[in-house]
């Protein structure tokens, strides 16, 4: 259906005002096909304002968007007829029951009424809500709202998913039910762009981040090669059965020792020598260790220093 | 009010049917569509139904429809009442029909226009088109007729459209016009198109106000 070659999202110099607020700053990015694209940036920054204009529902002041090879300002009917749009406020129709906006949001896309009632099935057995298609939306959960709008986004099958902090708000279920159907989609090739400013979550499904502060791209990158650019150190965290002295943990490697509750934060550049220099102390006290983990440097910390915490 | 026109001029009622007619329609077409856009802004659905393939036209076209459906029910209930209890006779009534289809189209699209500048608050738009709509039916020819009205009162009444399909009810039910019926439809729909080409230039331009 897509192109094979070439970015399935193009945005060139992306500017948008609000009044005199420059909320999009000539952006630059391209989103490749099959991939999980995220925006990542406090509030404020220019996510929603972007993801309105890559969907169409914003017009940019300066600047362009393509969607798989079309020009979004001259043929966006049928842009919009490949993608699927989660936004960040919108909401299906309260007073009509789950499977009647599922139906109405599939007449949209002009699926054929055979077609509209197999998927719609589909969706709402894929989301556990079976049992509640004929009740008005407007009695539902939070999570089952969210379900439903995703529903209505996801019900012509489209080749790419645009969502706007979609699991804001939400309980570990229908989280994680929204992350599943993402993956899912993604892995039978559909492209996704989504927008977050939880960093655990960005790390965890996107290939690729865009970290954004005041409408402008501060760095894009895989999430591994974003939190190594800043900071090299590494920690090492370890418990043991019974408490220790800070001094007693002491080597050469180690560059600075914390206590986080019951465990020890051992910082350092040398992770092979210090999980050693552990194990070795452990064996000769008598130690006995409950827990060891490596940590990389946090995606958070280097968000936080992109985006000028620091 | 009705009782109050009917209590007041019980015996030239039926001369008042047709402003009052037109008044019916006026109101009712052109009171969906400022509440539409508002609602859904409001409601959260404005954004979901930008995000569909639509374009703004054929929202703009939706809603004024709506309008157009209710005013339409709404005046042929008026109409019904009024040949059941005033006697009505008709004398043209494929006329009726037609300008009862302009007009209504004609209102429901300016009520679309009043919807444009819509924050997400209903009430705001409610206040102004109440500001703009009353003042219309006055310089109409509904409670004055159009020769008695004089200076800047005959010039308002020429820009309102509610005027020209008085005019038309006017000859399709009692038979005596002004204007020619021709030009009052023309006129009618020159403000459709009018009115339309306004909405769909605000709404556009107000698309992200209050979402
Ligand atoms: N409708 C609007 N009118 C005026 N200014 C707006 C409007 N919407 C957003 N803004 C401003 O534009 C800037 C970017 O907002 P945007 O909603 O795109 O940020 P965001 O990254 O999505 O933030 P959040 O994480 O809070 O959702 C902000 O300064 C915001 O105040
Ligand atoms: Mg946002």
């Amino acid at each position: 259906m897509l192109p094979n070659n070439g970015p399935v999202i193009q945005a060139s110099n992306l500017t948008k005002y609000y009044g005199k607020i420059l909320a999009v700053d000539h952006m630059d990015f391209a989103v490749k096909k099959a991939e999980v694209f995220g925006f990542l940036g406090p509030n404020g920054a220019g996510k929603t304002t972007t993801i309105r204009m890559l969907t169409g529902i914003l017009k940019p002041d300066h600047g362009s968007v393509t969607i798989a090879g079309i020009d979004f300002a001259r043929k966006q009917l049928r842009a919009k007829m490949l993608m699927g749009v989660i936004p960040e406020t919108g909401n299906v129709y309260a007073d009509l029951t789950a499977e009647q906006n599922l139906h109405l949001a599939g007449k949209y896309y002009g699926l054929p009424k055979n077609d509209l009632v197999i998927r719609s099935n589909e969706i709402l057995s894929q989301f556990g809500i079976e049992d509640r298609a004929d009740h008005l939306v407007r009695t539902f959960s939070k999570g089952l709202k969210q379900r439903i709008n995703i529903g209505c986004a996801i019900i012509h099958d489209p080749s790419i998913l645009f969502l706007d902090e979609p699991t804001e708000g939400l309980d570990v279920l229908s989280r994680r039910l929204i992350i599943e159907t993402i993956h899912r989609m993604n892995e039978n090739g559909t492209t996704v762009f989504l927008t977050t400013h939880n960093i655990e979550e960005a790390n965890r499904l996107c290939q690729r981040i865009a970290i954004i502060n005041k409408g402008k791209i501060v760095a894009i990158d895989r999430p591994e090669v974003l939190r190594s650019t800043f900071d090299k150190t590494r920690s090492i965290e370890v418990a043991f059965d019974r408490r220790t002295d800070k001094e007693l943990l002491y080597c050469d490697s180690i560059l600075k020792i914390d206590l986080h509750g019951d465990k020890w934060r051992l910082y350092t550049n040398d992770p092979d020598t210090t999980v050693k220099h552990v194990a070795a102390l452990a064996e000769k006290h008598d130690l006995k260790i409950i827990a060891l983990t490596i940590c990389g440097p946090s995606l958070e910390d280097a968000f936080i220093r992109l985006t000028g915490g620091k | 009010m009705f009782l109050a026109f009917y209590l007041g001029r019980a015996i030239d009622l039926s001369i008042f049917f047709p402003g009052f007619l037109a008044m019916a329609l006026f109101f009712t077409a052109s009171s969906v569509g400022p509440l539409i856009t508002p609602w859904e802004k409001q409601a959260g659905t404005y954004e979901r139904l930008l995000s569909f393939p639509v374009t703004i036209s054929t929202i703009i076209m939706g809603d004024m429809a709506a309008g157009a459906i209710f005013g339409l029910v709404i005046s042929s209930v008026v109409l019904i009442a009024g040949i059941i209890f005033l006697e009505l006779i008709i004398s043209n009534l494929i006329l009726l029909i037609l300008a009862m289809f302009l007009g209504t189209l004609c209102f429901a699209s300016f009520g679309v226009l009043l919807a444009a500048p819509s924050s997400r608050a209903p009430s705001n738009v409610m206040m102004l088109s109440s500001l703009i709509r009353f003042p219309l039916i006055f310089v109409s020819g509904i409670f004055i007729p159009l020769e008695k009205l004089q200076g800047a009162g005959r010039i308002l009444s020429y820009i309102s459209p509610l005027t020209y399909l008085v005019d038309l009810f006017h000859t399709a039910l009692s038979g005596n016009s002004i204007m020619h019926v021709s030009l009052n439809c023309l006129v009618l729909i020159a403000f459709t198109a009018f009115f339309l080409f306004l909405a769909g230039l605000f709404h556009k331009r107000n698309i992200a106000k209050g979402m």
